[in-house]
């Protein structure tokens, strides 16, 4: 008896399907999906702040690890991009060098610790001190793209308030705090209002770095792989941070400088250096921290 | 580029060895092998080829034994695997009730058509240590095999059986048979339709949903579940290319099927029928099916006329939050570094602390509340 | 800035109705909830809707303030500029904005009309700042001052209604809906499941602010006392029908339904 044969394309893909070791594509999203993640990322940009939701895969690293941020430089890099990777403000901590050996190994791009030399640089917890340029793009990786979820955990709830942009409940939140501590007490995550319009969660940035997002020249992309999000500051876009007239929006300062460069206007981490509790503060931003380190002593010799 | 190699990535590297060196175990003893797993560990394999979403029982081994046996983390390996994989086509419907029995059992009837077969299955075994199964070679003479049991003929379901005398509820497709949303290529919206929550309960993670069934038995919303029907067998996997016209026989897989029979349903207008809940799963997965029928009737509240007022009927709370890489990946991503939000924090409080403590030094016992006060102390221009 | 609300539209010498409802019927499956019921209501005016359980009160409110759907019969509301518009033809948008600027609701449990939750304070704020009111002190000020007015101790402003009684809940969840303004009240039992005497001083409360902010009402309750001591007219359900309609004295002195007259018959004098 006759088997019925396949067709060719058929047999072909089912060819390819039995090899061994499948090719990984270049940053390893296959082009479909990519395609996929760049609609929603176009749709994103031409609606500032609101978030695109976006069919994410499976990545090798686990949801909630920055697969949203991985999927989104995945689709937007290119051979001749210049790749940076940080998280907390370094390019040293284990998971950018994890997620920089990802794109190594996928993409074998160019990379760079100099924020001035990347094209792309995806972020975790931080926007570089160093002022972004217009033909950057900087990706964030968001864990909660919604800024209302703790507020309202009910997604068809929360769409319906960003829709009619009622968006009381947040300043119910910022009332609260106000009195019950007599300032606002977010200090990162810190809630904005991008283009006049969409209330957006600018990922756990410390408020420090809000400024920043204002009229940025670079692109602005965030990208939530567990949430399945992606939002966009095209750049020169009006961001500002949430706040009352007689409250106005304020930034930390310290009393400290970095111990290692002297910086007093960058964000500045903590460092316990002995048993007996002593502390020492150091910039968070480790390139532009280098940065001055090597301009200073440059001009000492 | 110069990329400075730090701390961080030799940490990572030792930090392989040391997972190699973990999975290895003690060198003196034989290393487990895929096939020993495959073959031995055949639950593990089922569950993790089910929420893995992947029906391939040697790679399903494999992740067993790269995960050293964590099924989450296997099932992740899995999943991650399937994401690169291209799409060939689309599978007709699986026809359960053309299925090769090894097991099949109904709660609802002592004796149906098709007979009630045991099957393997550990629900009437004490559960004792078995110390027999520590002391066994691995070159055991087997000890005389009975004949080979062919799997019994296919037996007509339950549900159909009710459906005679138009006792249960029928749920046919929607009007236009439209086609599901594919969850692993579209994010899940809400609110998700049935065929969409069933998909999302199918990959959903065995605990979560048991724990979640177990709280509509409890009083969270009862719907007075009876087993129907379960069955576990082979079905045939069916393609059909478009030129043929015709369903191609592609192999066979196992299945799980699990049909529950639940509180009727009626109005003044039409007479009373059974409800129904469904849960599937691929392998030998009876407590999964089981958990994800009863959700999933459970999730059919609205459109049942029944009042949400439990968690198991909350859409978004069961569906959000069933999937184990989503929750284990956002769980566990609390280790990651948090230091410079941290900071953030720690620098609030601190001031918060001073204040009260400049606050409390002052003789203020203000009776009625003073507007907003003035801008605290720490802001500079 | 913070958003000014628009000013009521001058009064023409014969006032229209603010509120008409023309022949609302809803149905639950096979039951009928609600049948050809239609009334007006003037601007300033507190209409009573009396019966007993199951009778189609709830639902007659619900589908008025656009709650629900009916499925017969419309609603017709004179928004502040004079034009009269179909309720139901409203966008999602436009009526949750009339839900927070013209009208207000005062559900029966006030925990389903207030956000536990949050301090006093910004329960009776959270309206204006959804109208955009972004000064701290205003809202702040805006907020004791309409406690004030629904007699809850000032010092209570940063409280949450959690540890609030019964009684102050409810001032809470008028206060709310009062600050900005409403032309249109609805009220659901407001009185129920609280003391007699929490009741009276409630309804106290409720007679003099109607009067002094001339706010329409339409008051759902099964109590004859609340509707005489608020309610100019009222009328009576059995059954998802309305029965008898007429001024509340007169219905209340010389009921010709048997219906109202056995309701009437059935109170207990104060």
């Amino acid at each position: 008896m006759n088997a019925p044969t396949l067709s060719a394309p058929l047999q072909a893909a089912t060819a390819a399907a039995c090899t061994s070791a499948p090719a990984i594509n270049f940053a390893y999203l296959d082009e479909r999906s990519k395609r996929m993640i760049r609609r929603a990322l176009l749709k994103a940009v031409a609606i500032p702040g609101y978030q695109v939701p976006f069919g994410s895969r499976e990545m090798p690293l686990p949801y909630g690890w920055g697969t949203g941020g991985i999927q989104v430089t995945a689709a937007v890099i290119g051979p001749n991009d210049v790749l940076k990777v940080i998280d907390q403000g370094s390019d040293d901590t284990v998971n950018a060098v994890n997620i920089r050996r990802f794109f190594q190994r996928t993409a074998g791009v160019p990379i760079t610790t100099q924020t001035r030399a990347a094209t792309l640089i995806q972020t975790r917890h931080r926007i570089p001190e160093t002022p972004l340029r217009e033909g950057q793009i900087i990706v964030y990786q968001v864990p909660v793209p919604e800024p209302l979820q703790r507020l309202e955990p009910r997604e068809t709830e929360t769409r319906t308030l960003h829709a009619l942009a009622e968006y009381g409940l947040m300043h119910v939140k910022l009332y609260e705090d106000i009195a019950r501590h007599g300032h606002i007490a977010t200090t990162y995550d810190y809630p904005v209002l991008v283009n006049g319009r969409y209330l957006m969660s600018p990922s756990p940035i410390p408020k420090f770095d809000n400024p920043k997002l204002h009229r940025n020249p670079a692109l602005q992309l965030f990208g939530a792989g567990r949430e399945k999000r992606i939002y966009a500051v095209p750049p020169y876009t009006k961001v500002e941070s949430l706040s009352f007239d007689d409250h106005p929006f304020e930034v930390q300062r310290w009393e400290a400088a970095c111990a290692l460069c002297g910086a007093t206007d960058a964000f500045l981490d903590e460092v316990i250096i002995d048993d007996q509790g002593t502390r020492q503060h150091t910039c968070s931003d480790s390139d532009h921290c280098q940065q001055r380190r090597a301009a200073a002593s440059t001009v000492a010799t | 580029m110069y990329v400075a190699v730090k701390g961080g990535e030799a940490a990572i590297l030792q930090s392989y060895r040391l997972l190699a060196e973990q999975r290895r175990g003690d060198e003196a003893v034989p290393e487990l092998s895929v096939a020993q797993i495959r073959q031995q560990m055949k639950l593990a394999v089922d569950r993790v080829m089910s929420e893995g979403s992947l029906y391939d029982p040697e790679l399903a081994a494999l992740a067993i034994k790269q995960a050293c046996g964590d099924l989450v983390e296997a099932i992740f390996l899995l999943r991650a695997y399937r994401a690169t994989l291209p799409r060939l086509g689309r599978t007709l419907a699986l026809r359960t009730e053309t299925m090769a029995l090894s097991r099949r059992i109904s709660a609802t009837f002592k004796d149906l058509p098709g007979g009630q077969i045991l099957g393997p299955t550990y629900d009437y075994t004490q559960r004792l240590l078995d110390f027999a199964l520590l002391a066994a070679a691995p070159t055991q003479p087997p000890t005389e095999p009975g004949p080979a049991r062919p799997p019994e003929p296919p037996a007509p379901r339950v549900v159909d059986l009710l459906n005679q005398e138009g006792l249960i509820e029928q749920c046919p497709p929607p009007a236009g048979d439209p086609e599901p949303t594919d969850l692993t290529r579209e994010p899940l919206r809400f609110p998700a339709d049935r065929a969409t929550r069933l998909q999302n309960l199918a990959r959903g993670d065995e605990g979560f949903l048991l724990a979640m069934a177990y709280s509509t038995q409890r009083g969270y919303s009862h719907t007075h579940p009876f087993v129907g029907e379960i069955r576990l067998g082979t079905v045939a996997v069916e393609l059909e290319p478009e030129e043929l016209g015709f369903g191609l026989s592609i192999g066979d897989i196992e299945l799980t099927e699990c049909e529950m029979v639940n509180q009727f349903v009626g109005s003044q207008s039409e007479p009373p029928q059974f409800t129904r809940g469904y849960g599937l799963a691929f392998g030998h997965s009876e407590r999964k099916a089981m958990a994800m029928s009863l959700v999933d009737r459970s999730l059919r509240a609205t459109e049942l006329g029944e009042a949400v007022q439990a968690p198991a009927q909350m859409q978004e709370f069961v569906l959000s939050h069933s999937d184990s890489l989503e929750a284990s990946g956002f769980v566990q991503h609390l280790k990651l570094p948090h230091y410079v939000d941290f900071q953030s924090e720690l620098e609030l409080v601190r001031r918060m602390r001073a204040q009260a403590l400049i606050s409390s030094a002052s003789t203020d016992s203000a009776a009625t509340p003073d507007p907003a006060p003035a801008s605290p102390p720490w802001t500079q221009p | 800035m913070n958003q000014t609300l628009p000013m009521p539209a001058t009064p023409s010498c014969t006032p229209q109705p603010l509120l008409r409802v023309r022949q609302l019927g809803k149905r639950y499956g096979a039951l009928t909830a609600l049948h050809d019921a239609s009334f007006d209501l003037w601007p300033g005016e507190v209409l009573a809707v009396v019966g007993e359980s199951g009778s189609g009160k709830s639902t007659l409110l619900n589908a008025v303030a656009a709650l629900s759907r009916p499925d017969s019969g419309g609603v017709e509301y004179r928004l502040r500029d004079g034009t009269l518009e179909d309720v139901h033809a409203l966008s999602a948008a436009r009526q949750r904005l009339l839900a927070r600027t013209d009208w207000g609701f005062v559900h029966q449990n006030p925990a389903d009309g207030l956000r536990m939750d949050v301090s006093a304070g910004a329960n009776v704020g959270e309206r204006l700042m959804g109208l955009g009111w972004r000064h701290y002190g205003q809202l702040r000020a805006t907020a004791l001052e309409w406690l004030q007015r629904v007699e809850i101790d000032p010092w209570r402003i940063d409280d949450t209604p959690r540890v609030f009684s019964g009684g102050m809940r409810q001032r809470l969840q008028i206060a709310r809906n009062l600050v900005t303004s409403p032309r249109l009240l609805f009220m659901d039992e407001p009185t129920s499941g609280l003391d007699v005497s929490v009741q009276a001083r409630l309804l106290d409360l409720l007679r003099r602010l109607t009067q002094e902010l001339q706010l329409a009402v339409v008051i759902v309750t099964h109590d004859l006392a609340v509707a005489r001591l608020l309610a100019q007219r009222m009328v009576v359900m059995q059954r998802g029908r309305i029965v008898e309609s007429g001024l509340t004295d007169q219905l209340l002195d010389d009921p010709q339904h048997p219906y109202t007259q056995l309701l009437v018959s059935s109170v207990l004098p104060p």
